[in-house]
């Protein structure tokens, strides 16, 4: 069998997760008014960086197994 | 709204990854099975993440939230009536022929049942169809992205006008797409839709999230939108009443049977994603596996729609305030939507009683400016952009394919060398894409997308269905029946549709061309029958003109056709993977979603 492609999706995900949640943290916090005053960036990134993890994580498992 | 870094550093990050998987396959990817058929050895859940989202295309999502702020909820339909049923017959009753066969496609499906002239008649007519569903894609793409004046500032530093926007929006996602197909073939296309599925899903939840938040949950919705809009079967009693101006029994029998099963049960561009399924189960379990997905999704490409209706904007124009006041905001609600604008300038387009015209295909997008800050606005494009690239690669993939096994292989160059064959697939997939983007151009002219595509199906997939059900559950069904049937049902369907107008259309490409000597309340209406109209003509003829011919033997029938052919034993599987109770399961779900917005 080739690629898991759960290991590509899981290392865009983080990447881009990581980037939100960076920007979320540290970047000019004067822009959330239009997403109703939520950090957007912030909450989104941490759920996509949870999904990046855990799908790594099942590629992990389902190698060793 | 502007793009920052931010937003071109997460579409770049895209880019990347889409690319990077066309080249990690490149070294597997050295036979035409490979790049074909992905070596049948894909999971099954692969498959039906990449079943569904080479479905997922620009028409799709741009189309389904315009109808969602058109129609209303009802848009459902189109995944609950004509989606769901049809996925769940693929998987149980279907796939056993398509992967059991020796096939590789579809059309060779209908060479091995039936003969070669039904073959040729079925890989030309899809051909030509890839490639046409694509160039209307990637039009789609670059249109809206010119539209939405977010690119203009890059734009403007490099020196380069708008018009600059929409041949480089073309070109660029036409060569990324050309690269990873080129490389890795179908798997890179296929493990590239899992991942263009998971960004759409995550581009779009958090914006439907704060759409409904912002309007006040389903009961705000419900408040301000016009009440039909919240139901999906109000008014569906008869077609005067109906908001498609269709009724139930047309919804069921158009929608639900002929256009849906015509469409997900032998339209190569989805089957192709179960047959590269790593066994038979796993094959039928791929259209199962898609309509769970599939069954929510009204909830983030139709819901949008709604929530565009509901919501205000941040910022409107004072200039089209000002064109505007008092006309229609205090009447309807328009919520966010923009008024259409002639192109190049700033004039309202109006209809012929003066009123101002609403611009639904910028629905989605522009809640995505609506509600989306830097960093968010990155990932939904990308999510946009993501959609708009599986539903060329789904194309691409399913032609190069058909041309190089149906028809180069079929026709024109029987006996050559595999290596002969895997370069012509690669030469194919570049012609493909040129070819995609001059119907690009030339789809400049056509506006509603969707209803364009609902044609091009109702011509060429209605009497389709007609001949694949006739072929693998009647063995009496032959080859010259099947193609009578085949020509008979397109002429009906180009007929009746030349014969029948929409209310208010002028005769031309909407239809009455040889006079209307009909009319239906709406386009929608029209397309129905015309496939309901297609499907019964293909059907009788394939029946009359089978029963006129000789019949095969039985003997050459075996795994082609339903009673001459072992059932697939699914005992030895546990319950869940077991494609029969899947589909009761997604078939109640959907029902009990009927229900809930009844």
């Amino acid at each position: 069998m080739g690629l898991d492609v759960r290991v590509p999706v899981g290392v865009m995900f983080a990447t881009m997760g990581v980037l939100l949640v960076t920007y979320g943290l540290f970047g000019d916090q004067s822009i959330y008014g239009r997403s109703l005053g939520i950090n957007i960036n912030l909450v989104w990134g941490l759920v996509i960086l949870t999904f990046a993890v855990t799908i790594l994580g099942l590629a992990k498992l389902s190698r060793r197994g | 709204m502007t793009l920052t870094w931010l937003d071109w550093l997460l579409m770049f990050v895209y880019f990347g990854f889409v690319l990077g998987v066309g080249f990690a396959l490149k070294r597997k990817t050295t036979t035409s099975a490979a790049f074909f058929q992905a070596g049948r050895a894909i999971p099954a859940w692969v498959c039906g993440l990449a079943f569904i989202s080479a479905n997922l295309g620009a028409q799709e999502i741009i189309g389904m939230g315009a109808s969602g702020a058109k129609y209303g909820i009802s848009t459902s339909h189109f995944y609950w009536v004509g989606a769901i049923p049809a996925m769940v017959f693929l998987g149980v009753f279907m796939m056993p022929f398509y992967y059991g066969s020796r096939a590789r496609s579809v059309p060779e499906y209908l060479r091995l049942r039936f003969d070669e002239k039904t073959r040729a008649f079925n890989a030309i007519s899809f051909a030509l169809m890839t490639t046409f569903s694509s160039g209307i894609s990637m039009y789609a793409m670059a249109k809206l992205l010119q539209i939405l004046h977010i690119f203009d500032r890059a734009f403007a530093s490099l020196g380069l006008g708008p018009d600059y926007i929409f041949h480089v929006c073309i070109i660029s996602s036409a060569l990324v797409v050309l690269v990873y197909v080129l490389l890795g073939g179908l798997s890179s296309a296929i493990y590239n839709e899992v991942l263009q599925f998971f960004l759409i899903v995550s581009g779009f939840m958090p914006l439907v999230y704060l759409g409904i938040r912002d309007a006040g949950g389903w009961s705000g919705i419900s408040r301000t939108v016009p009440e039909p809009l919240t139901h999906l079967w109000q008014g569906f009693g008869s077609a005067a009443t109906s908001p498609m101006g269709v009724d139930a029994f047309g919804v069921a029998m158009g929608l639900g049977f002929v256009l849906s099963f015509g469409y997900w049960c032998t339209d190569f561009l989805v089957v192709q994603r179960a047959m590269a399924a790593d066994s038979m189960a796993a094959a039928r379990r791929t259209p199962l596996i898609a309509a769970f997905p599939k069954m929510l999704f009204p909830f983030l490409v139709v819901m949008p729609g709604l929530i565009a209706l509901s919501v205000r904007p941040i910022d409107t124009p004072p200039a089209m305030v000002a064109q505007v006041a008092g006309d229609m905001r205090a009447t309807v609600p328009v919520g966010v939507i923009p008024y259409k604008v002639r192109e190049g300038t700033s004039e309202i387009v109006r209809d012929e009683n003066g009123k101002p015209q609403l611009d639904y295909d910028l629905t989605v997008p522009t809640l995505l400016l609506r509600y989306f800050p830097t960093g968010m606005l990155g990932l939904g494009l990308t999510a946009l952009l993501a959609s708009f690239m599986s539903g060329m690669a789904g194309n691409v993939t399913a032609f190069n394919t058909v041309w190089t096994y149906d028809i180069y292989q079929a026709y024109l160059r029987p006996k050559a060398s595999d290596a002969h064959y895997l370069w012509m697939g690669r030469m194919a997939t570049v012609f493909g894409i040129a070819a995609s983007v001059l119907t690009a151009y030339v789809a400049a002219q056509f506006n509603n997308i969707m209803d364009v595509l609902q044609l091009v199906f109702a011509f060429v997939n209605a009497p389709l269905l007609g001949t694949f059900l006739l072929g693998m559950f009647w063995k009496r069904a032959t080859g010259h029946g099947a193609f009578a049937g085949l020509l008979t049902g397109t002429m009906a369907a180009a007929l009746h549709h030349g014969l029948t107008l929409p209310l208010g259309a002028a005769a031309g490409v909407k239809g009455g061309w040889l006079g209307a000597i009909h009319i239906y309340p709406s386009e929608m209406a029209q397309n129905f029958w015309t496939a309901i109209d297609a499907f019964t003509v293909c059907f009788v003829v394939t029946i009359a003109a089978s029963l006129m011919t000789k019949p095969r033997d039985d003997r050459e029938l075996v795994g082609l056709v339903y009673s001459l052919t072992e059932r697939p034993r699914d005992e030895q599987l546990p319950w869940y993977s077991r494609p029969a109770i899947l589909g009761v399961i997604v078939l109640a779900a959907t029902a009990l979603l009927n229900l809930l917005f009844i």
